[in-house]
């Protein structure tokens, strides 16, 4: 099963009026997902600390950052101890390459893999489509996305974008389930039969990481299906593959991590499943990719290093009101939302160029992170290096430049004003005509006033 | 006390009587305001389109203006927030920054400079608060709903003042309009499709009037509001503020 049928359109507001062409799939996705922010609010204002952990939580990642290096190299080592074996890997391609000679190595054709958006960062799944493997995802959503050969357009909630009629569609293409099914619980156990099969028969198995720890060379994967674990305890040779910021100090530092990501994420008090692997069982084989695929390159941007900060709980994700109205696949990058915004430019600053620009700045991402990413400065950095290395549109650039002298001209700025507004009552249809002006395809001009308030001024109040 | 007031530009030239009403409501209280008249604009729109590199020219003429002022006050918390983020003269940067430091937006400089305890205003309608996004998350006008933090609004607080006004409770108490600056245009179905919700909540609550701290997001809103031939209005804070109504 590929994603590669999918043609990633390259414009967010192109992306975006395609998502809502359908108003009422719009209104759904936008309560759905403003549900989960209410959760999340109620959660976190349950704990007094909710302020402090999150103030924590960042002074810990900000430690790694800065000292990288080192906590890396402990994990590689106490990992190395505990018999797992550790792999490193520069870029997507070469992660591609090391997963696929483990599952040669083994003469697997077919894995199950349980949610991991490196995975996703990677194309992995479309790569090994290429070389005869069938993958098959765990998650649940992450499985609907993958039946209807579509990227997952959420990290923590995959199929958000899909109503469970069209889930019920895919299902009875798929896995036989009766036509016109939508019952979830219904939907739900018929997976849940097809997973099991597929667990059962399955000898390996590739997870995520979701905190990798340097002092136990253990790591933590959370999930609310269990489904890391029966691809895990089921499979000869088990896979984890992380990007190389997931590492934090101590096993003690989990007090802090696992309180605000489920909280922060769905607004549950804990994720229901949090496995611990230390150590491959004594049939069992075990690997560690550790990924860098741009990280070092982030990680040198003093604007944007502490992006690498995120646990990709979502939380920013849910409460961006540009995102619940756009759709995750607007954002044409594995990570939507503002955290994919601030992230993907450093991946490709042409490709991406549209992401910063699709927000309104209104800052609610950064306030919702458990991490503290200041998202919404981000964006706005992003904006300033993307127009200053030529990454916008040179109609956009000279339309600034005329801006940019008028506004430093007043009395060019009052002549601009005072056409502009002469024009506007001269003839308000125009101004209103759709064609021309974009603000006014769906809301009217504001009427102008005979005259701007400095005239009034002099004519009132200036004293002489 | 001697106030420069900064008219942002799209009130200069669309919204002539906020400004008036800001003029009109800092006299009743006893302030000595100043218009400078060769002001334009704050440089918000080429900065948050990327262009903070042309904003120099805009950013020389603002400190010229508004240097040697005790207060510097601006009916807008958007263009207050962006003149004290990022306000730059490579040639006066000491003046700049003094400007940074002094400038207020109307409501608080009400309440936290002028310590305003009573106004003489009545305003007999019900009313939706529109919390715009950068006073609030970047100007701290109200304490920010995603925060696990005490509960306070400095605009809400100044409407209590205002005699038989019926403030109406929304859905979601600060949730972005989508105005957004240039993102209006061009992301012009996701602002509207905000514009849309938002203006919804208050009409759902029985709100005659939406009022609120920016004229930016009130124009996008009443854009919406006059296509769907609504007939509810917008004013800006203080129009309802001055009782001149
Ligand atoms: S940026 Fe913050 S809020 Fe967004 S996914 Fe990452 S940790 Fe969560």
């Amino acid at each position: 099963m590929s994603s590669s049928t999918y043609i990633a359109p390259t414009d967010h507001a192109k992306a975006a009026d395609k998502f809502m062409e359908d108003e009422e799939r719009v209104n759904w996705h936008d309560k759905a997902l403003w549900f989960i922010r209410e959760k999340r609010d109620v959660a976190s204002k349950q704990l007094p600390e909710w302020e402090l952990l999150r103030e924590t939580a960042s002074q810990i990642k900000l430690n790694v950052l800065g000292n990288l290096d080192a906590y890396l190299e402990q994990f590689e080592q106490n990992a190395k101890q505990n018999g797992i074996t550790v792999h490193w890997a520069a870029d997507a391609a070469e992660h591609n390459r090391i997963v696929l000679d483990i599952i040669q190595k083994h003469g697997i054709q077919k894995l199950v893999k349980s949610k991991s958006m490196l995975t996703e960062e990677c194309h992995l799944n479309d790569y090994l489509a290429d070389n005869g493997i069938d993958v098959v995802d765990t998650d649940l959503g992450e499985r609907v996305v993958q039946l209807a050969q579509e990227p997952p357009s959420h990290i923590v909630l995959p199929c958000i974008h899909k109503r469970k009629e069209e889930v019920g569609e895919l299902f009875h293409k798929h896995l036989g389930t009766e036509k016109g099914a939508s019952d979830p619980a219904y939907l739900t156990e018929a997976a849940r039969q097809h997973l099991r099969e597929k667990f059962l028969t399955s000898d390996l198995a590739i997870t995520g990481v979701n905190f990798a720890i340097a002092e136990t060379g253990g790591f933590v994967v959370c999930t609310n299906e269990g489904n890391a674990d029966m691809g895990a305890h089921l499979a000869k040779v088990h896979i984890a593959c992380m990007g190389i910021e997931k590492i934090i100090p101590k096993a003690e530092n989990l007090s802090v991590f696992l309180r605000l990501l489920a909280r922060s994420a769905t607004g549950q008090p804990i994720t229901t499943y949090s496995s611990h692997f230390h150590r491959p069982r004594p049939d069992q084989e075990m690997h560690i990719v550790l990924v860098d695929n741009g990280r070092s390159i982030q990680l040198g941007r003093k604007d944007f290093y502490n992006s690498l900060k995120c646990i990709r709980c979502g939380a920013c994700i849910n409460t961006c009101p540009v995102y619940r109205r756009s759709g995750g696949h607007s954002y044409h990058y594995a990570i939507s939302g503002p955290i994919g915004a601030i992230l993907a430019p450093n991946m490709d600053m042409k490709k991406n160029a549209d992401l910063p620009f699709a927000s309104t700045l209104c800052g609610s991402c950064t306030n919702v992170c458990p991490v503290k990413i200041d998202i919404h400065n981000q964006l706005y950095q992003w904006r300033q290096v993307l127009a200053k290395e030529g990454y916008v549109p040179s109609s956009k650039t000279q339309g600034m430049k005329v801006m940019a002298s008028v506004l430093s001209n007043p009395t060019m700025f009052r002549m601009a004003g005072k056409s502009g507004r002469f024009m506007m009552r001269l003839a308000p249809g125009l101004a209103n005509i759709k064609a021309v002006n974009p603000w006014a395809k769906q809301r009217d001009m504001p009427e102008a006033p005979k005259e701007s308030f400095r005239e009034w001024y002099i004519k009132n109040k200036k004293k002489s | 006390m001697k106030v420069g007031l900064f008219i942002p530009c799209y009130i200069d030239q669309f919204y002539p009587q906020v400004a008036v009403a800001t003029l009109q409501l800092l006299e009743k209280l006893g302030v000595e305001v100043d218009y400078p008249l060769q002001q334009t604009c704050c440089g918000q729109p080429m900065a948050n389109s990327g262009f903070s590199h042309y904003t120099q020219g805009c950013d020389s003429l603002f400190v010229k203006n508004f240097t040697g002022y005790d207060y510097i006050v601006a009916p807008s918390g958007s263009c207050v927030l962006h003149i004290k983020d990022h306000l730059h003269d490579d040639q006066n940067q000491a003046a700049a920054d003094q400007i940074r430091s002094r400038i207020y937006e109307l409501c608080e400089f009400l309440t936290d400079v002028l310590q305003v305890k009573e106004l003489q205003a009545s305003f007999p309608h019900k009313v939706g608060f529109h919390v715009s996004c950068h006073g609030q998350r970047g100007l701290y006008l109200s304490q920010m709903s995603e925060l696990n933090a005490p509960d306070f609004s400095k605009p809400g607080f100044l409407l209590s003042l205002v005699k038989d006004i019926e403030l109406v409770q929304l859905n979601r108490k600060d949730e972005c309009c989508g105005f957004g600056g240039t993102f209006c245009v061009t992301e012009e179905a996701v602002s509207v499709k905000m514009g849309k919700d938002r203006v919804q909540d208050h009409l759902e609550h029985g709100a005659e009037y939406i009022t609120g701290g920016d004229v930016s997001c009130l124009m996008h809103m009443e854009g919406i509001l006059k296509r769907q031939k609504s007939p509810v209005k917008v004013l800006h804070i203080a129009e309802i503020l001055n009782g001149q109504l």
